[in-house]
């Protein structure tokens, strides 16, 4: 419980403080554009929308909206909403060869949402909510009931201004079969002020967006602090969206990129509603060895900043400036790496954390499902909360949880375990697990297969069922020293995650999600089933008619007793022959 | 019911079974016979169609053009593999990574629990190497396979090739929906048994290898590929698995639907399609390909790397590029374009395959015969035993009710005891059982005592504790008193012929072929042996018909069908070799033929030897 503790104080105890310098009252639009090239020589390209509305949604009844969408701001007095997270995303970030994502989140859709305390029926409200999400983003987030919602108890708290700490206001559930594309983005462009006709959301062309290996949109709605002594709240919404182009791929084996090459169009303006309107480019890693790339057109404007632990070097295009633009005003920032080629990025370093999941065994009845948390950590040990959603169908055999570390037992010093009911809510299992450095340890449970009623299964079976990926919160240390005063301004790569200090930062990861086949029966079945009951009731009924019907007569040897006088008098009475 | 209830007509019935009991037998065993033969016959059998929608058609462009890459890849393997005596681990390593893919091995170490003398190996150590192409539209769930095994020698260095060639092919391209795993094997089935059970992290057999760190969710299909040449005249397709599975149907007709489309020559079995099917020479021909089929089935053998793939419902086949003096040759880049529309067409897949026939037999590529049809075969023979079950117990009955009444002879023998009928059908089995675990825990002392090396004592003892069996109701009987009835051998033989017909239905439905092998041997003589009458020949029938026998006469039958003959003393090394084999399939992969043999057939036909030699 400690433990739990521990990351829960570490997320809501540094209260977020939004910083701004315009004054309070206005709304505030900003948008960022980050470009990070990953370790494998593919290229992540974040996008950040800032939108803040200087007026409290709980409070007042907020009838004018300037520059936040009107949709999201009734929808958050209607449901009394304190904070609502939702993603979509397609693909996978993979952490082993990418290195840790800035924001992750799990493949298909993932909602969470904290209710203000005078919601009475959080259920019901959770369940209006998630439908309009679903009109409002063209998802299917109206699968999402009772039997893929859990209520976690430490792995999610408030990333606001909050003083809630009941978690049964909170509501998660996410849907991992759910497929992402052109029709979830267009409805999430329509909340920026600018649309997609100016700024940096003009680079967001579906037909390039979907071309990549990973693409996640997310929405993020919190209250902020408005001024620095939290005397009022604004409202913030914060849309993200990440996406990985396959730099092997598509640019046969160079590494050189540029925004025309990954866009098909270069940035001719910033949003005029904006604020705020940058360009970052992730240029560490230039200061070991001088000048193994060049950056086109070169910027005098460098920042330095810790993310992750590692401290990093941002080359910065601000769009507000008129400078920045060529003389064709277009900018079209392009990277070209001089010399060495790709073929020397050799195997990439693995990250200090990460994790992958499989399930293990053969055959339709049990299996196991593991999950491998790796610490490479040199020297520290962390403790992780492990959040493991299982649907009804995988019964779950709690007594075979097994942790092993190194060949021994590791005991967790947290359990959360809510069993499923067979139709009605999912397993949740919650573990705060001491992970030593420089491990792997193994998380197995063991599962069987339930059988469904065959109305339950979906159109197409032997496709298997999902599981949703397990969530795992964590509080890295990091190996140096980051001041945390560098990060106000800075707020993209600081990301949603407020950091407790200087020595360690947080970190939520997913894992994959598995695939599970489940017993399924031959759908022709009902019919050969009607055919051989019919033919057996035929049959065995014929026969047992004809049994019960006839009279058997037993052949009369010694001439009968006193039985069969008396049964002949009786039979006599009755009107029937006589034995 | 009727016909039961009425006693009148019971006894017409039973006088029915027990009076043309013979001839019914005959008819059934004839008609059996000729319902399989009818098997191969081209008017009876089914047109094998793709049931599968969403690998409808052959509709994909391929594009691959990168032969002559695959072919300079396999050079360089060639030249790594022969410096490194083995799978060249660190090259394989660094060019996978190359071409852009998570590359991971995996070492594994097995000690065989006696040496196999055919392939020389005893430890087997060895590394599989293999890169898994992340698929951009998804989060790993889903997989597919293209394996190659790293074979010893010159083999295999161009499938090697070819596998490269296609990863950095598939690399460039944006469709792929599933991971694609790239595999090379070393040590060919032992390797993908390692590398499978690593993969599903179980462990079935006893098999030490290190921990699996990559993985790419379920696998949907898997793709085994051995090719030994630059050109190849065409392809052969092996299906037949671990314990006779197959895979789905729907594997094998995508495989032949683009062999079609590349007119590319493609054979099962070896054989070649014929056109002349209506023809008697092309009935012959379909017969033989089926009956090579079936006792390649029947031995339970996985006949390439594929075969292991099935325990963990992946659907998978092997392809053998062969290359013979055929005038036209491919080149890799057919090769290449035909496995490519496989995996495109693997990867459109949104459910398993499961739409088409798991069960069926294969008298030509184009023709499937379905578990449907290939039955009744099998039903006609458990017919006869049920047929001589019944009037076996028809005929007990009879003096039973004779006995009780007590009116008719009263030097009717009296009823056998449980303990006479208990005893020979323990032995029986205490036998099997010693056939099972002797062999190989007396390996040991068997060297020392006896100039063998470990494989001929296995093989050696496994033999004579097989022939000691027949010494032993002569020894059984003469301790028993008052089990020499005749009552007594007809309740022997009913237990033995009802247990036998349990086996055979019971085995015919897992592994067709194994069951009607058997069935087609021992049911004609199991149906006629009894201690009166000509005692010699029965025991000599029996004797022919012993499942050793079947196995000696299966090899030479297989060598004759493949046309490639052998003497008789050949086919004995042959077979001492297979028994050998046989049993190291059971430690290595898990194949359950010898238990099943030696827990079974084995103790049931010990029965029915009993029953000749019952006094």
């Amino acid at each position: 419980m400690a433990g739990a503790v521990l990351v829960a104080a570490a997320l809501w105890a540094s209260v977020w403080a939004g910083q701004c310098a315009e004054p309070p009252g206005s709304d505030v639009f900003r948008e960022e554009l980050l470009l990070t090239p990953l370790r494998s020589g593919d290229i992540a390209a974040t996008f950040q929308f800032r939108t803040r509305l200087d007026a409290d949604l709980r409070k007042e009844k907020v009838s004018h909206y300037r520059i936040f969408p009107k949709v999201l701001g009734q929808l958050i007095s209607k449901y009394s909403i304190q904070e609502l997270h939702l993603s979509f995303t397609q693909g996978f970030w993979r952490t082993k060869a990418w290195g840790p994502p800035l924001l992750q989140a799990p493949t298909g859709a993932e909602l969470w949402v904290w209710f203000q305390d005078s919601v009475t029926d959080v259920n019901k409200s959770w369940k209006e909510l998630s439908n309009i999400l679903s009109g409002i983003f063209c998802a299917s987030l109206n699968f999402i009931d009772s039997t893929n919602t859990v209520t976690p108890t430490a792995s999610f708290k408030p990333l606001g201004v909050a003083n809630i700490t009941d978690h049964h206001l909170l509501r998660y559930a996410t849907l991992p079969r759910e497929i992402v594309c052109t029709e979830n983005l267009t409805p999430w462009k329509k909340l920026l002020p600018c649309g997609s006709k100016a700024g940096l959301a003009s680079l967001l062309r579906a037909e390039r967006l979907y071309h990549s290996s990973y693409h996640s949109q997310s929405v993020h709605i919190r209250p902020i602090c408005q001024n620095a002594d939290c005397s009022s709240v604004s409202w913030e919404l914060r849309q993200a969206l990440t996406v990985v182009f396959d730099m092997y791929s598509s640019g046969q084996g160079k590494r050189d990129w540029s925004i025309f090459k990954m866009f098909s169009r270069t940035v001719t303006e910033s949003c005029p509603l904006a604020s705020q309107s940058k360009i970052y480019v992730d240029v560490s890693g230039s200061g070991k060895e001088v000048d193994l790339f060049e950056l086109n057109p070169p910027t005098s404007l460098e920042r330095q900043v810790v993310v992750h632990g590692d401290r990093r070097v941002y080359a910065e295009y601000d769009l507000s400036q008129q400078g920045t633009f060529s003389t064709s005003r277009n900018l079209n920032v392009a990277l070209k790496w001089k010399g060495r080629t790709a073929e020397s990025a050799g195997q990439p370093q693995s990250p200090l954390f990460h994790a992958e999941r499989y399930v293990s065994g053969y055959g339709l009845q049990s299996g196991v499902i593991n999950t491998m948390v790796f610490n490479n950590h040199p020297y520290r040990a962390y403790p992780v909360m492990l959040l493991e959603t299982v649907p009804w169908y995988l019964r779950l055999y709690v007594h075979t949880l097994t942790i092993t570390t190194r060949g021994k037992e590791n005991k967790p010093s947290y359990i959360h375990y809510e069993p499923a009911k067979d139709r009605q809510r999912p397993h949740l299992l919650e573990m705060l697990i001491q992970l030593p450095p420089n491990s792997i340890t193994k998380i197995s449970i063991q599962f069987e297969r339930a059988l469904l009623k065959w109305t339950e299964y979906p159109p197409d079976p032997n496709h298997g069922f999902y599981i949703s990926p397990s969530v795992l919160s964590v509080l890295i240390p990091s190996v140096i020293n980051q001041k945390t005063d560098e990060l106000e301004e800075s707020t993209l790569f600081s990301t949603l995650f407020p950091s407790s200090d200087g020595s360690s930062y947080f970190m939520r990861l997913y894992t994959e999600p598995l695939l599970v086949n489940l017993p399924t029966p031959d759908f022709s079945m009902p019919y050969n089933v009607i055919c051989l009951t019919c033919t057996v009731v035929a049959v065995g009924y014929g026969s047992f008619y004809n049994l019960l019907t006839r009279t058997f007569q037993v052949e009369d040897r010694k001439g009968g007793g006193l039985a069969k006088t008396i049964a002949n008098l009786i039979r006599r009475l009755r009107g029937v022959p006589p034995l | 019911m009727g016909l039961l209830s009425d006693p009148n007509r019971r006894q017409a019935l039973s006088r029915v079974v027990t009076q043309l009991n013979t001839p019914l037998c005959i008819i059934s065993y004839l008609v059996g016979t000729m319902w399989f033969l009818g098997l191969a016959f081209q008017p009876f059998t089914l047109r094998s169609y793709i049931s599968e929608n969403s690998m409808g058609s052959t509709m994909v462009e391929e594009q691959f053009v990168s032969g002559e890459r695959g072919l300079s890849y396999a050079r360089e393997f060639a030249a790594h593999k022969k410096s490194a005596g083995g799978s060249p681990v660190a090259w394989l390593e660094r060019t996978m990574r190359g071409l852009g893919l998570e590359v991971y091995s995996q070492s594994f170490v097995r000690t065989l629990p006696f040496p196999d003398e055919t392939t020389e190996r005893f430890m087997v150590k060895g590394t599989n190497v293999y890169g898994i192409l992340r698929a951009p539209r998804a989060a790993s769930t889903e997989s597919l396979v293209l394996s190659v095994p790293c074979s010893e020698g010159q083999n295999n260095n161009q499938a090697v090739g070819l596998l490269l060639a296609l990863a950095s092919y598939f690399r460039g391209q944006i469709y792929w929906a599933k991971d694609i795993i790239f595999l090379v094997n070393e040590h060919d089935l032992i390797g993908m048994e390692a590398w499978l059970e690593g993969y599903h992290d179980v462990n079935v057999t006893e098999i030490k290898s290190s921990v699996m760190l990559g993985r790419a969710g379920a696998i949907q299909a898997a793709v085994s590929l051995e090719m030994s040449s630059d050109v190849i005249t065409s392809f052969d397709l092996v299906v037949e698995g671990l314990n006779g599975q197959l895979p789905n149907l729907d594997l094998v007709n995508l495989f032949y639907a683009f062999c079609q489309k590349n007119t590319l020559l493609c054979t099962i079995q070896g054989k070649l399609q014929r056109t002349d099917f209506d023809t008697f020479p092309g009935y012959l021909h379909s017969l033989q390909t089926m009956l090579i089929m079936m006792l390649k089935q029947g031995s339970g053998r996985p006949q390439g790397d594929h075969g292991l793939f099935l325990r963990y419902h992946i659907e998978a086949i092997t392809l053998r590029g062969i290359n013979s003096f055929r005038q036209y040759k491919y080149d890799m880049n057919t090769v290449g374009k035909t496995l490519e529309g496989m995996f495109r067409k693997l990867n459109n897949l949104s459910e398993r395959l499961h739409q088409s026939y798991f069960f069926y037999l294969l008298p030509c590529l184009s023709r499937f015969v379905s578990i449907g049809i290939y039955m009744p075969a099998i039903g006609f023979f458990i017919l006869i035993l049920i047929l001589r079950s019944l009037d076996l117990w028809i005929k007990l009955r009879r003096s039973d009710g004779t006995a009780e009444d007590g009116v008719m002879d009263t030097e009717q023998d009296p009823r056998p005891g449980i303990l006479s009928l208990a005893t020979p059908i323990v032995i029986c089995h205490a036998t099997g059982l010693s056939l099972y675990y002797l062999p190989v825990m007396s390996q040991e002392m068997a060297t020392d005592h006896f100039p063998v090396s470990e494989s001929e004592a296995v093989v050696l003892t496994a033999i004579a504790i097989y022939v000691a069996g027949l010494a032993l109701p002569h020894n059984t009987h003469r301790v028993l008193s008052g089990a020499g009835s005749d009552q007594g051998w007809m309740t022997l033989k009913l237990i033995s012929l009802l247990y036998l017909a349990v086996l055979l239905g019971c085995i015919s439905l897992i592994n067709f072929s194994l069951g009607f092998l058997l069935a087609v041997t021992i049911v004609p003589v199991a149906a006629i042996v009894q201690p009166t009458g000509p005692r010699a020949l029965y025991a000599l029938l029996l004797v022919l018909i012993t499942p050793a026998t079947t196995l000696l006469g299966s090899i030479f039958l297989y060598r004759e069908l493949i046309e490639y003959p052998v003497s008789l003393l050949e086919c004995w090394q042959l077979f001492l070799q297979a028994i050998a084999g046989g049993m190291l399939d059971h430690y290595l992969y898990g194949s359950l033929l010898f238990p099943f043999i030696a827990f079974f057939v084995y103790p049931c036909w010990l029965q029915l030897w009993n029953v000749v030699f019952w006094k």
